[in-house]
């Protein structure tokens, strides 16, 4: 079956283009000005945008309905899963888990049970469908073992995706060292926590050669050790969520919980410093960080409430606020949110290129929405931006040429 | 207004004087409010030197202490405030009740609603837990100690305590040493003071010493003696068992070599400094015992007499909207 998109506004790798996109089956058979075929259906989309559909790296749950209300086709799904994704069975499972309309790329453990003692089955597991490996939600704090993780890494050909922050400085703490833990009373780390961690994998990565992701860096120490080994052309790359872009520790006042994230919120100039590394291209990935986390784990009283928020379907109205706020351009986003994710992944999809699978969204950007904590499609609405009024909304997502919203 | 202007029975009356329903903490109090309290609790303090039930104001009410950190003086405290002033007063010892069994701080507080209480006194030991627990019932809450975060009455009572020994605490130096990083009793005295215009100097080792704490519009200090120079109060904080070995300091004998008040130090005090302690006190580690006894310098004993007053001011004014009491019904 064939369909053809009219009047789009394409966003391609480097610019957006008005025209037409051809979808044969299930994978993009033309872009730009296309002839319409005799036996192809044809859809006007009214000037809409027609992107390539969300890659969320790093999500920790698998929640259809908010992936789906996301504009999200893919997700690479994180190993602190119960049971953990560190076997060819469970792995194997959870790749089939979403499908058809929603694609799990599981992330196994890059040691097994993610304790930090041993090597993970690194190749078993990429066999059974694993597209990397993890920490997890911690760092691996034996220098000895990060090494060989990421040398027995590169031998399988897997990035790395690191959790960064060090755990001798963080200790049980759950909010950033500053004004605001102080005036709460909240057990605090300071934020260089995370430039030392990434400072030791950096360069345990430099001497492997292994390709390196880190998950969330979110300090300004962080980026400057990011930038200069981009510079130094090393296979480095770094995420962010749009929490730790918009939000600074300040919105843990009143402890609410669903402020409660890992890594923490952090100091307002470490969120500018955010906002520049954006920018200037040092972060590569803007994801989700989906962690849906019901009143039996937030309605706590901070330290104990657990970390994470529902990010899934807030992702792209969010960052697009950066796109109207001139941070950077709707293409550069897209990269972000789909090309880059997919590369990390090693994954043939992301652009609107012919012979990539038709995964696709239609955008109304401008369409206003207020984020709603008890209104949301996914399993918990722990969402730090209750109330916030946003634009952008995803119209339809297709799963390799099949609409799924 | 200023606290340094302050002049009692001029403020305003009934419930506009104090529009809160609860007391969880001492951020979010104007200087007038805190004023006001100190204000109600003086009436108490000539009264609590004669026998018996003072009061019949809270006749009729239940009072839940709902203590889920175990504690000895500030319990009793808070039972004999609202035993003067006639309440019903029930103790829960929740440190070792279900609470233990698993069940949630939210399943305690929607139980505490039920069974009607007109005022709960909670402590825990997580920070933030007692507004979760207020934000619950349809009755004030009282602050007894949330995790490291505050404990308003005990800062109410040191500032009475100033105020009473030293004509105002605006103006006045003081301060605190111990384990600032840890210490609620800190926090909440930190912001009392400050915001009646006291100028306040902490101390602790770098290690116990909260990170920004100047924001607070404190003065951070590491050296105890340098700190003291013109004090006017010296409040000495308990340093907790957990903290005395290992991680924090090297030992206890080291922290008193450099933190603990005795009377050699104090001398860089003012002559007539008041020294301050909220119990209770490892004689020998932070406060030596010939400071701590010292007749006219110390308050210590006093700042315990000063806490009942406090506390039956607090659960008398956070209790008068639900008595209908006129101007504040």
């Amino acid at each position: 079956m064939k369909r053809l998109f009219t009047n789009a506004r394409l966003v391609l790798s480097d610019h957006i283009a008005e025209g037409s996109l051809l979808v044969d089956g299930d994978t993009i058979a033309a872009v730009g000005t296309v002839e319409a075929p005799s036996d192809a259906e044809t859809v006007d989309v009214g000037g809409l945008l027609l992107a390539p559909a969300i890659v969320d790296l790093g999500v920790f749950a698998m929640d259809k309905a908010a992936m789906r209300a996301g504009g999200i086709a893919r997700i690479g799904l994180m190993p602190d899963q119960s049971p953990i994704l560190d076997g060819p069975g469970i792995i194997q499972r959870a790749s089939a888990m979403g499908k058809p309309e929603l694609w799990v790329h599981p992330i196994a453990a890059a040691t097994a049970g993610l304790e930090g003692k041993d090597l993970g089955e690194m190749a078993i597991n990429a066999e059974a469908g694993a597209r990397a490996v993890a920490t997890g939600r911690r760092w691996i704090a034996d220098s000895g073992m990060m090494r060989k993780v990421l040398a027995y890494a590169r031998d399988c050909g897997l990035a790395v995706i690191a959790h960064a922050e060090d755990a001798g400085l963080t200790g049980n703490a759950v909010a950033t060292s500053g004004e605001t833990a102080t005036r709460l009373g909240l057990p605090a780390a300071p934020a260089i926590a995370e430039a030392l961690a990434i400072a030791r994998d950096l360069m345990l990565a430099e001497e492997t050669g292994a390709q390196l992701h880190f998950r969330n860096v979110t300090t300004a120490g962080g980026f400057d050790l990011i930038r200069a080994a981009k510079r130094a052309g090393m296979p480095v790359t770094c995420g962010i969520t749009p929490a730790h872009l918009l939000l600074s520790d300040v919105a843990m006042t009143d402890f609410r919980t669903f402020a409660h994230l890992s890594p923490p919120l952090r100091s307002e100039a470490d969120r500018q410093a955010a906002l520049r590394a954006l920018g200037e291209g040092t972060i590569d990935v803007i994801g989700s960080g989906h962690d849906p986390r019901g009143p039996e784990e937030k309605r706590l009283p901070f330290a104990d409430a657990s970390p994470g928020m529902a990010g899934a379907e807030t992702l792209l109205a969010l960052s697009l606020g950066l796109v109207r706020d001139e941070v950077l351009t709707i293409e550069r986003l897209f990269a972000l949110l789909a090309a880059n994710p997919a590369r990390i992944l090693g994954l043939s999809t992301g652009t609107l290129e012919v012979g990539h699978p038709a995964d696709l969204i239609l955008v109304n950007a401008d369409a206003p929405w207020q984020i709603q904590a008890d209104r949301m499609a996914a399993k918990a609405g722990n969402t730090p931006f209750d109330g916030l009024p946003v634009q952008g909304k995803t119209v339809a997502l297709f799963k390799g040429g099949t609409e799924v919203l | 207004m200023s606290a340094s202007d302050h002049r009692p029975g001029a403020v305003l009356n009934g419930s506009e004087a104090f529009p809160h329903r609860h007391l969880t903490g001492i951020a979010g109090l104007q200087p007038h409010e805190i004023m006001f309290l100190l204000d109600e609790a003086e009436q108490w303090v000539e009264a609590n030197k004669e026998r018996g039930r003072l009061s019949d104001r809270l006749a009729g009410l239940t009072q839940i202490n709902a203590f889920f950190e175990n504690s000895t003086r500030t319990l009793l405290s808070f039972e004999i405030a609202g035993k003067r002033l006639g309440a019903d007063v029930v103790n829960m010892h929740a440190a070792q009740s279900s609470v233990k069994k698993g069940e949630t701080l939210i399943d305690t507080a929607v139980t505490l609603n039920a069974m009607r209480a007109d005022v709960i006194v909670i402590r825990h030991g997580s920070s933030g837990a007692v507004q979760l627990i207020a934000d619950k019932v349809d009755c004030p809450v009282l602050n007894a100690g949330d995790g490291w975060h505050e404990h308003p009455t005990q800062a109410l009572l040191d500032a009475l305590t100033i105020r009473r020994r030293r004509g105002a605490v605006a103006g006045q130096r003081v301060v605190i040493c111990g384990d600032i990083l840890h210490s609620r009793v800190a926090r909440s005295n930190m912001l009392a003071l400050t915001a009646l215009a006291a100028e306040v100097r902490v101390v602790a080792p770098s290690t116990l010493m909260p990170a920004e704490v100047e924001r607070m519009g404190v003065t951070p200090f590491s050296d105890f003696d340098a700190a003291l120079e013109g004090a006017d109060v010296v409040m000495m904080l308990r340093l907790q068992n957990e903290r005395m070995s290992g991680g924090f300091i090297p030992s206890t004998r080291e922290f008193h070599m450099r933190y603990g008040l005795t009377p050699e130090r104090l001398e860089r005090a003012r002559p007539d400094a008041l020294v301050m302690h909220p119990g209770p006190m490892n004689r020998g580690v932070e406060i030596t015992s010939s400071v701590a006894d010292d007749k006219q310098r110390s308050a210590i004993t006093e700042q315990v007499a000063m806490g009942v007053a406090v506390r039956m001011a607090c659960l008398d004014v956070l209790t008068r909207h639900e008595r209908g009491v006129e101007g504040w019904a």
